[in-house]
């Protein structure tokens, strides 16, 4: 299958081997992986600080760059759901009913990599090896916007070698939001401090998510405190082959 | 929205509230006040996920919730003359207030008509957001609270932090030290167990009751077609205000109008499981004017707009009218529970109150401005929503409305400007890859990096590798 990979920009920037990752799993289950060159961001910052205006060309533009595509992965839980849930919406409310059409066509196509992988591919065993205690935090967007329910875990569970701890209170924030974290730094961080003590609680070696942007989060913290403490991208731990 | 300038206060009570982060920052640091709210939103949290997860239509349940509250406020005009024809030919008197203003000045009328200078007062979140007990107490009359968590907030001239449990901030410790400092009839040896509270409480109200005249109430429904309201409490003391003073005066915010007994079906049952997790309400009164030898003698229904015309006006924020105040999104909050219901500015704190106060009040004050970001966007207030009010798109929406600072517009719209063509990202991850050793020291933008460490670049982004490996 060709399948067109959505990087996005926090991760193309920051986290590329993510990136990379999600090019090798894939590729390894016998896949075609593609990068459509004029891909940058999908506009979540921008409509969720405030700024529809400054959203509406990101939209436009991502839409120009996968609309052709059979199937689009992105390593990433909040912009899956933003193009999903909110594309079509900031078209029409700026007025441009075509480019709603569009997006609104496009959406059902976008799949976050769990969601790929399990619901599209049918594959939950991805070869992986990886001899670690890892526990996995459902981010918010990932568990209550798109549904990913055991998705993740499934493909966790099936790698050799790894032990999967629950993670007490999961569903709960973990206090990022976006520029929330820097709006309500003091909200922010008592929520992270929470987090990570549950994450602590359980022993893991490995705090493991499905989105880069929690991640950098809790990470920073983490490595603030000295905590020991590495964080790992679903798909960096499925890339591994021991 | 209205310009503070020219229309008087919508909730006098809280002005000149710092802005949420602000406010917040207090309650982040106060580690008792953290442990009660902990404690208290967890316990009401998996209460109330036990008692929906008894009912097998739920999701039908919301969804009628839902329709039949779109469908009133869309022909809100109708039902709310409908209301007022049967109110008035069962006896009682109808009033209609614009404002807080408007509101308090008619309850003051009325109470003083009566010659009585106390009144008892049933808990009302309407109320509470008209500021009305202040507006009494510059009148000269005195409004006792009678649900015990408004009473405690009340005898220690504190405001309410939570719309169901407004004392869910205190503990029984700090009741009982309340209690004694500021109830006479309190026993010298009063102890912090629940039962002596509650008793020392009952018997401090029970010598109010008898005497009260004139009562207060709010309503959390009222019948259309009948002209019946109802209010929904948990504790007796609604009843006794509602049944033994000889004037009854309520105060009931329009979008609480219901067409037909027949909706209470959905209602009574959405509203106890998601607030208390109770699968029945223990008090339910519903009245329809007055009845000779029966309750009061006379009934006054103050209709009140403030601000809710206005909130209908917006296709999408106009859903937040369809609130029953059940406090299930506050209980769930992460926000809330470490930011306590103070920081809200707002007798409607949490997620409701994110949205709710900004319409009503407009959004030009500090804390009206940062009301819509203060959340996550986690999602769980949707969720946990009875009429299913999609909280976090509100809030998206109204961030877009809220002033924003200068600052901050220029980095959004240089991020913009970078984000609008692959050419310009690239350009800037090789800055940022240059810049690497930079970063590693760096302490900058302070609001992130106090806590928590700044992301380093790498060497080269996604999109570089992708083109130097050639694929």
């Amino acid at each position: 299958m060709k399948i067109a990979l959505f990087v996005t920009c926090v991760n193309d920037t920051l986290f590329p081997g993510t990136g990379r990752a999600v090019v090798a799993v894939l590729e390894r289950l016998g896949h075609e992986v593609v990068f459509p060159e004029a891909q940058t961001c999908c506009g979540q910052m921008h409509l969720n600080t405030g700024y529809p205006a400054e959203a509406l060309p990101l939209v436009r533009s991502f839409t120009g760059a996968f609309e052709d595509y059979d199937a689009v992965v992105t390593p990433s839980g909040s912009c899956a759901a933003m193009v999903r849930d909110w594309h079509g919406k900031v078209a029409g409310r700026a007025g441009d009913q075509e480019l709603e059409r569009r997006a609104a066509e496009l959406a059902p196509r976008v799949h976050e990599l769990s969601e790929l992988l399990v619901d599209v591919l049918g594959v939950t065993d991805v070869g992986a090896v990886f001899p670690h205690r890892v526990t996995y935090h459902p981010t918010c967007h990932g568990l209550r916007m798109l549904r990913l329910g055991d998705k993740p875990a499934s493909l966790l569970r099936a790698v050799r070698g790894l032990e999967l701890i629950d993670l007490p209170d999961a569903a709960e924030c973990c206090g990022f939001g976006g520029t929330f974290a820097m709006k309500n730094p003091d909200v922010s961080a008592a929520m992270c401090a929470d987090k990570i003590g549950n994450v602590k609680a359980t022993g893991a070696e490995i705090l493991c998510a499905a989105d880069n942007s929690c991640l950098m989060h809790l990470g920073g913290a983490l490595k603030r405190w000295r905590s020991g403490v590495r964080v790992m991208h679903l798909a960096e731990i499925l890339a591994s082959t021991g | 929205m209205n310009p503070p300038a020219v229309n008087p206060p919508a909730m006098p009570t809280y002005l000149g509230m710092p802005s949420f982060p602000e406010a917040a920052r207090g309650a982040v640091a106060d580690t008792r006040l953290r442990a009660n709210l902990a404690h208290a939103t967890g316990t009401i949290r998996r209460r109330r996920e036990a008692a929906v997860a008894e009912l097998p239509d739920w999701p039908e349940l919301r969804d009628a919730a839902k329709q039949i509250k779109d469908h009133t406020l869309e022909h809100l005009g109708h039902y709310l003359e409908l209301l007022e024809e049967r109110v008035t030919a069962a006896g009682g008197t109808v009033h209609w207030a614009l404002d807080a203003a408007e509101a308090n000045a008619i309850v003051t009328r009325l109470v003083r008509e009566t010659g009585e200078s106390e009144v008892v007062k049933v808990k009302s979140m309407a109320t509470q957001e008209i500021g009305l007990n202040e507006a009494l107490a510059e009148a000269g009359i005195t409004a006792h609270e009678t649900d015990l968590a408004e009473l405690i907030v009340q005898l220690d001239d504190d405001l309410p932090s939570h719309i169901l449990v407004p004392a869910i901030h205190k503990n029984r410790a700090e009741i009982r030290e309340i209690f004694r400092r500021e109830m006479p009839s309190a026993p010298e040896d009063l102890t912090d167990d629940p039962a002596a509270l509650a008793e020392a409480a009952r018997r401090h109200l029970r010598a109010k009751f008898l005497s009260a005249k004139v009562a207060v109430s709010g309503a959390n429904f009222a019948i259309a077609e009948t002209g019946t309201v109802l209010v929904v409490e948990s504790e007796g003391n609604g009843r006794m205000c509602l049944t033994l003073p000889d004037t009854l005066i309520t105060v009931m915010g329009v979008e609480k109008l219901l067409p037909t007994a027949r909706d209470l079906e959905v209602f009574l049952q959405l509203l106890p499981r998601s607030s208390t997790a109770e699968r029945m309400n223990p008090y339910t009164s519903a009245w329809t004017g007055v009845h000779p030898g029966d309750g009061p003698r006379a009934f006054h229904l103050v209709l009140l707009d403030n601000g809710r015309t206005a909130t209908h006006a917006d296709p999408v924020g106009r859903q937040a009218l369809r609130c029953i105040r059940c406090s299930a999104c506050l209980n769930v909050c992460p926000v809330y529970a470490r930011a306590g219901g103070h920081a809200y500015g707002s007798p409607y704190p949490g997620p409701i109150g994110a949205i709710l106060s900004p319409q009503i009040r407009g959004i030009g004050s500090d804390v009206d401005a940062s009301l819509p970001f203060a959340s996550t966007l986690c999602g769980a207030c949707y969720e946990a929503c009875p009429v299913a009010i999609d909280i976090p798109e509100v809030l998206v929406h109204l961030r877009a409305r809220a002033p924003k600072k200068p600052g901050e517009r220029l980095v959004m719209t240089a991020a913009g400007w970078t984000l609008r063509t692959p050419g310009r990202l690239a350009l800037a991850q090789y800055a940022a890859s240059r810049g690497r050793w930079f970063a590693r020291r760096l302490r900058f933008p302070r609001a992130w990096a106090d806590t928590r460490d700044v992301p380093v670049p790498p060497a080269r982004s996604f999109r570089r590798w992708w083109r130097e490996e050639q694929r």
